[in-house]
């Protein structure tokens, strides 16, 4: 067996006994990243940096009080600024952008003892749901329709994470997730992924979408994994005042796989018109086994979910039509080369339509429209009012004695890329359908891979979970990955 | 249902400070056009006595004093300029 293959935990404790070395892992890992380009999930490779890394975990190790992620080589997306190492967002805007400084979660994995082999693809500055607006060119699933060598999208935006995982390319990747930019490419993939409640996380140095919906998570092969990683990855962060300050639980420690007694709600207003049979057995399976295991199982009502979507794509476009003010040329990135006469707005207006991509220009469109004079209370407000509803539908819910709730992750498998191309764009934030809901409401929400469709391709459930509640979503997630059995791996054709 | 014609779609551009093509504007009018009638469900929600969400998690924001934590770095701030002259960001002339 390839070390690149290994578990976060199985890596943890051969490191522990010293039955390999970080260096090994490590080694294991850049040689599986070379062979993968047909992937492009890594696009800035840091080979000297993991290295480098590693001999220092090695050195921790051999003295002993090593903490659980020292040695584990793991991938950043590259909305994590990370110091000295191109850091763009897969936008054109931020070309040739190196940061100074390095984002508070990539430098506690650092800290931690974790490897950096590098950055990871995603969608241009996160919005998107099939890795294809990245100025990079889009990454590949690792999975494939059986037989048929269509390339199929590894989801979005943290496509770039989960095909890397997916494929044994590192032990864990950082994700991060505005609208199920973590959960949606998990399930896609055949992996897990946890967005943690809002707060949990610090976006200190993360490349801003939508600062009131985005959350940092772990992208891993195994739920244990999850919570292991996840632990070096949250706590408060004096940079963040949106940051918790509050303790943080041992989430391994929680993973008891005793979920007896828990109560599960089934949220009816998921079941959508024309979901494909194969979602609706995959999710009714997932239910009898969280009832085999011990959980009460009821059904519940989340009356606005409906107008989760609206809502989001206001909300979100007109945060980042604030945030992404700061990309003009001035600073840093991409300047427009300007002609004779050209005033500061020309280079204003010439470096922005020069530097986003398509999806970004609409959404930053979108959000001025919605946040402009006449518009900000019809459109802005209102989506910010029924955001109020969509959050109380939860409360109500958890209050009424539920513990956690299920759902499909995702409407389908993993598309074919450009399949997507001539459709609206509203037809893919559709994606979306089943894990905005928790960004609207600020809630963690983990995507576990369950079972396979016909053709052979990853679906996964959603499990939401109470604010703060992380480490008991953990302990069920474990309980379903456990009861699913999922033990598939994609084929290797690349 | 409210559209958004070639003129609003050329505004919101100006506003955005994106330099959008004329013969693009048509695309962008229709597309901008389809998400704002995506948007208007929204119109069908009784929000009558609710507040809009200011912040999803109920919470104090962390107060800190209001002191200097850093400085001395203008060449790290300045290392990422497209253009950086005599420790100034460098841009087109603003005033004549």
């Amino acid at each position: 067996m390839s070390l690149n293959t290994l578990t976060i935990a199985a890596a943890r404790d051969a490191l522990k006994k010293r039955e390999v070395t970080s260096v090994e892992l490590t080694e294991a890992c850049l040689t599986a990243i070379d062979a993968a380009d047909a992937l492009n999930a890594f696009v800035h490779k840091t080979p000297e940096i993991a290295l480098e890394r590693a001999r220092a975990a090695d050195a921790r190790l051999q003295a002993g009080e090593a903490p659980a992620m020292c040695g584990i080589p793991v991938g950043i997306k590259d909305l994590f600024c990370t110091e000295g190492v191109p850091s763009q967002a897969a936008s054109n805007i931020l070309k040739g952008f190196r940061p100074e400084y390095e984002s508070t979660v990539s430098a506690q994995l650092r800290d931690a003892g974790a490897v950096m082999l590098g950055k990871l693809n995603m969608d241009e500055f996160a919005m998107g749901s099939s890795n294809e607006s990245s100025c990079y060119g889009n990454a590949v699933n690792p999975w494939r329709r059986g037989n048929d060598a269509t390339p199929l999208t590894p989801g979005g935006s943290s496509g770039g994470s989960a095909s890397a995982v997916a494929a044994d390319l590192c032990l864990g990747a950082t994700g991060t997730d505005t609208g199920g930019s973590i959960r949606q490419p998990a399930a896609f993939t055949g992996t897990v992924g946890i967005k943690p409640t809002y707060g949990r996380c610090s976006r200190w140095g993360i490349v801003a979408f939508a600062s009131s919906l985005d959350q940092a998570g772990p992208m891993t092969k195994t739920v244990r994994d999850a919570a292991i990683m996840l632990g070096a990855m949250v706590g408060h962060d004096p940079k963040d005042s949106t940051s918790a300050d509050i303790p943080v639980p041992d989430f391994e420690a929680a993973l008891t796989g005793d979920i007896r007694g828990k109560t599960i709600g089934i949220p009816r207003e998921y079941r959508m018109d024309g979901m494909p049979e194969e979602i609706e057995k995959l999710w009714s399976d997932g239910t009898a086994m969280l009832k085999d295991a011990g959980a009460r199982i009821t059904d519940i009502s989340l009356p606005h979910t409906k107008y989760a979507l609206p809502a989001y794509y206001v909300i979100a476009p007109a945060e980042a039509s604030s945030n992404l003010a700061r990309y003009d040329g001035v600073r840093y990135g991409h300047r427009a080369k300007l002609a004779p006469g050209d005033g500061i707005t020309e280079m204003y207006e010439k470096t922005r339509a020069e530097g986003f991509g398509p999806e970004v220009q609409r959404r930053v469109m979108v959000g001025t429209y919605v946040l402009s004079a006449g518009f900000y209370d019809a459109y802005y407000n209102r989506a910010r009012r029924v955001r109020a509803l969509i959050k109380r539908d939860f409360d109500e819910a958890f209050a009424a004695g539920v513990d956690a709730i299920l759902t499909p992750a995702t409407p389908s498998s993993a598309f074919g890329l450009g399949e997507m191309a001539d459709a609206d764009p509203v037809a893919m934030y559709l994606n979306d359908v089943f894990t905005v809901t928790v960004n609207l409401a600020g809630l963690p929400g983990i995507s576990v891979p369950t079972g396979l469709d016909s053709r052979g391709l990853p679906l996964g459930l959603q499990l939401i979970g109470k604010p703060w509640g992380e480490a008991d979503l953990l302990n069920t997630a474990q309980v379903l990955e456990t009861a699913a059995g999922f033990v598939s791996k994609p084929q290797k054709w690349w | 249902m409210s559209t958004i014609d070639i003129e609003t779609a050329r505004r919101v551009a100006k506003l955005a400070r994106i330099r959008v093509p004329d013969e693009n504007l048509p695309q962008l009018a229709e597309q901008l056009s389809g998400i704002l009638s995506f948007m208007e469900q929204l119109n069908e929600v009784d929000v009558t006595g609710i507040e809009p969400m200011t912040s999803v998690t109920p919470m104090r924001l962390k107060r800190r004093p209001d002191g200097v934590t850093d400085g001395n770095i203008q060449d790290r701030i300045l290392k990422n300029a497209p253009d950086a002259r005599e420790g100034f960001f460098a841009v087109p002339k603003v005033v004549e």
